[in-house]
């Protein structure tokens, strides 16, 4: 049985490939890639782009101890919708991931539930409580594919260095949510004309910028790879800068409403523009499209945080933070990034397929993750890049509806997603 | 002119969420409509009421604890000839498993016309108001307005100028305005900033700078820690309740240095006109962010504020209601 994808234009950015050709596809593995190629079944990619299955580092899939917010399976099917063939699983679930067992726990329901390829990451401190660290190298031998106590920071700078050193020596990736907690005190926004004018208690850039400089310093220290999460300010991109130009080894990420949208958009008390870190301003979203441009920011990620309509539906101030992604990714990178000629489509296809799977090192069996290439398995997405369409939460795969996108026009629809061979998305 | 500047103007909105929102010609319309209704309160010996809404339900819905402002409503709900209603709710509603809108939804089913809303979070007022066919009353949410505060002093300022001038028409332009204390927390600064402003006054707001909320400026008033700068042009000195709690939160060292910076008595009033005038929302803390002497003395108007209080907020429902 053989699947051939016609008349698409891949794009391949490891192998620097963007071309129009045929992809030949048996059982879960890309056969062929070639002109002329036939197979049983025909998919028609004609004015689409093919390229590798779209990978996320850093989203929130609720399972176990939140279901009504997400599952992995809804999770998985928001990410096929969203075309999207891998992702990360953060670990502040309840109980959270800090075993080997809650690790095999993740893997067994993505095995029985999800359309795509879930890679849980595990906390780095038991209980995620920032005060002893988890046993990575089991967690890492059951499929652990980063340490991180993601929905917060680690406050005590020893037990952070320690933690960079040990997943460092192991061979783990920490992904950071750097913010000082002390500098909190009710924030829900952030800090500035906005928050006085609306009454709402700030969250300062300053909050999230310390500790970005320190926990990138302790990396520094300890020579350990560090990831930073969620980049959201012109002078967190600023610190990024500079130790990459001292030579650390250090990635980040930045989001798609972090280029979209200023905090603005809390102006009517919407708690789905609600999220942390928060929306920023309007310099700030420059500076993340700078720093996209100039390769400051590494890749981008959702941190698809799902909650349920009626969680959100409170006053600003006692709503949860976060909002969901996974399925308005591509088509805010391509209407915010590619269409205002900030990057080009194949960059931004390597900002979400090749480059976050090699900052976490992501493997799929044997097989390297975030490729399109012949004998590897089938993971690939194939979207229109000229396509307009409207937001409309009601037609998310998600649970959750919590987007503060709704309504806004976009271009690029994602068409199909294939998984190992298989369609996961489209028909 | 044309026609439509001459015709008398319409009052179209259902609700009132802050003043931020208002046009000049709104609040105006507030502040004339008011007169009529300080007239009603002060019928010597004749009966302290209107029909206006008679047979209307106004509900007073307040989550913190006020005294003043939900009598005050109250007061003018009667005058008017309404039912009311008042719901003092200690704990978040949200905490019981049962949101706002749920709340609001209940209230409604009783067939409420008014809804008068006291909230500790900002932004209450706002969602509400989306959302339900109820005329909503801002009555206080959190840091953000009290819109009905606002107009209250903008109307007591404007009665003051008329009456210093003898002309009755008289406006607020060009009147300084020094709103002195803790300027984060404060939605009465706030609201004040934009009513104020809006009619002509210029605000300049003092106080610590670990009480002064980032960017204020851009509201249109002018900022300073330095009291005698804030006061020394001032026509009005309005002075701020400074919550005692703050000082556990390190913004500022103690009462003790608040007085000695920023304290409004008869030593730093050497510094203002002679002939500014005094206010406070309240309620007031004596000898702290205000001398009792001050207080008391012939330049407050503090009870004035109060009584007007009631007649603005006859002025605000019944525009809500029968325009």
């Amino acid at each position: 049985m053989s699947l051939v994808i016609k008349n698409g234009h891949l794009i391949e950015p490891t192998a620097k490939f963007s071309a129009p050709t045929d992809i030949l596809i048996e059982g879960k593995f890309v056969k062929q890639i070639g002109k002329n190629l036939s197979g049983d079944e025909v998919i028609d990619a004609k004015g689409c782009v093919v390229c590798p299955g779209l990978v996320d580092i850093h989203v929130h899939f609720r399972e176990p101890g939140f279901e009504s917010k997400e599952t992995i399976a809804s999770g998985s099917r928001s990410a096929a919708r969203g075309g999207f063939t891998s992702v990360v699983t953060m670990a502040n679930t309840r109980p959270v991931i800090d075993s080997a067992g809650m690790v095999e726990f993740v893997n067994r329901r993505a095995r029985e539930t999800s359309l795509i390829k879930i890679h849980p990451a595990a906390t780095a401190t038991k209980g995620m409580q920032g005060l002893e660290m988890t046993e990575m190298a089991e967690l890492k031998a059951v499929g652990a594919v980063a340490v991180t106590d993601d929905g917060k920071d680690i406050s005590s700078s020893w037990v952070m260095r320690r933690v960079l050193e040990y997943a460092n020596m192991v061979g783990l990736t920490y992904c950071a949510h750097c913010e000082d907690e002390s500098l909190m005190e009710g924030g829900a926004m952030n800090e500035g004309y906005n928050a006085t004018r609306l009454g709402i208690p700030g969250l300062p850039k300053a909050m999230e910028e310390i500790r970005i400089d320190r926990n990138i310093r302790l990396a520094e220290l300890t020579g350990a790879k560090i990831h930073i999460q969620h980049v959201t300010s012109a002078g967190g991109v600023e610190i990024v800068r500079a130790a990459k130009a001292r030579g650390v080894r250090v990635t980040c990420e930045s989001a798609p409403h972090y280029w979209t949208l200023t905090d603005e958009a809390v102006v009517g008390f919407g708690t789905n523009a609600k999220m942390n870190p928060p929306l920023r301003e309007a310099h700030d979203v420059e500076a993340i499209k700078a720093g996209i441009a100039d390769g400051t920011i590494d890749c981008i990620a959702t941190d698809h945080a799902p909650h349920t309509p009626t969680e959100k539906d409170v006053e600003f101030q006692l709503a949860p933070f976060g909002i969901v992604g996974l399925e308005t990714s591509l088509a805010l990178t391509i209407t915010g990034l590619v269409e205002t000629g900030v990057i080009t489509l194949e960059r931004a296809i390597e900002l979400m397929t090749s480059v976050p799977a090699r900052i976490l090192d992501l493997k799929y069996d044997k097989f390297e993750t975030g490729v399109l290439r012949e004998g590897g398995y089938a993971d690939i997405c194939i979207f229109d890049p000229k396509a307009e369409w409207t937001a409309n939460p009601n037609e998310f795969h998600s649970l959750s509806r919590n987007t503060p996108f709704t309504g806004m026009k976009l271009r690029g629809l994602v068409k199909k997603t294939i998984w190992r061979g298989s369609l996961v998305y489209g028909t | 002119m044309t026609p439509a500047e001459t015709s008398s103007p319409v009052w179209t909105r259902k609700d009132l969420i802050g003043l931020e929102d208002l046009s000049r010609q709104e609040i105006e319309m507030i502040l004339d409509t008011a007169p009529q209704f300080v007239a009603v309160s002060k019928r010597g010996s004749g009966i302290k009421k209107v029909p206006l809404l008679q047979g209307r339900l106004i509900v007073n819905w307040f989550f913190e604890p006020s005294t003043r402002t939900r009598t005050s409503f109250e007061l003018a709900a009667k005058r008017l000839s309404a039912d009311t209603l008042t719901m003092n709710v200690q704990a978040s509603s949200s905490k019981k498993g049962e949101t706002l809108h749920d709340t609001l939804d209940n209230i409604e089913a009783m067939h409420s016309d008014v809804v008068v809303i006291r909230h500790s979070f900002a932004g209450s007022a706002h969602i509400l108001a989306e959302r339900h066919d109820s005329h909503i009353i801002n009555a206080g949410d959190g840091a953000h307005e009290h819109p009905t505060q606002g107009l209250l002093d903008a109307f007591t300022i404007r009665d003051h100028v008329r009456k210093q001038k003898n002309d009755p028409e008289a406006t607020i332009d060009g009147v300084r305005v020094a709103i002195i204390g803790d300027i984060s927390h404060s939605r009465v600064a706030r609201s004040n900033i934009w009513g104020l402003t809006k009619l002509g006054a210029s605000v300049v707001v003092c106080g610590p700078s670990t009480l002064m909320p980032q960017d204020i400026a851009r509201m249109g008033c002018e900022v300073t820690t330095n009291l005698r700068e804030a006061i020394k042009d001032a026509d009005v000195v309005y002075a701020l309740r400074i919550q005692l709690e703050r000082q556990a939160k390190c913004l500022f060292p103690s009462i003790r240095e608040y007085i000695r910076l920023y304290r409004i008595d008869n030593e730093s009033l050497k510094h203002a006109p002679e002939h500014a005038l005094i206010m406070h929302p309240g309620p007031i803390n004596r000898d702290l962010e205000l001398a009792t002497d001050v207080a008391d003395g012939p330049r407050s108007v503090i009870l004035e504020q109060v009584s007007n209080g009631v007649a603005v907020r006859m002025a605000v429902m019944h525009l809500l209601v029968n325009s």
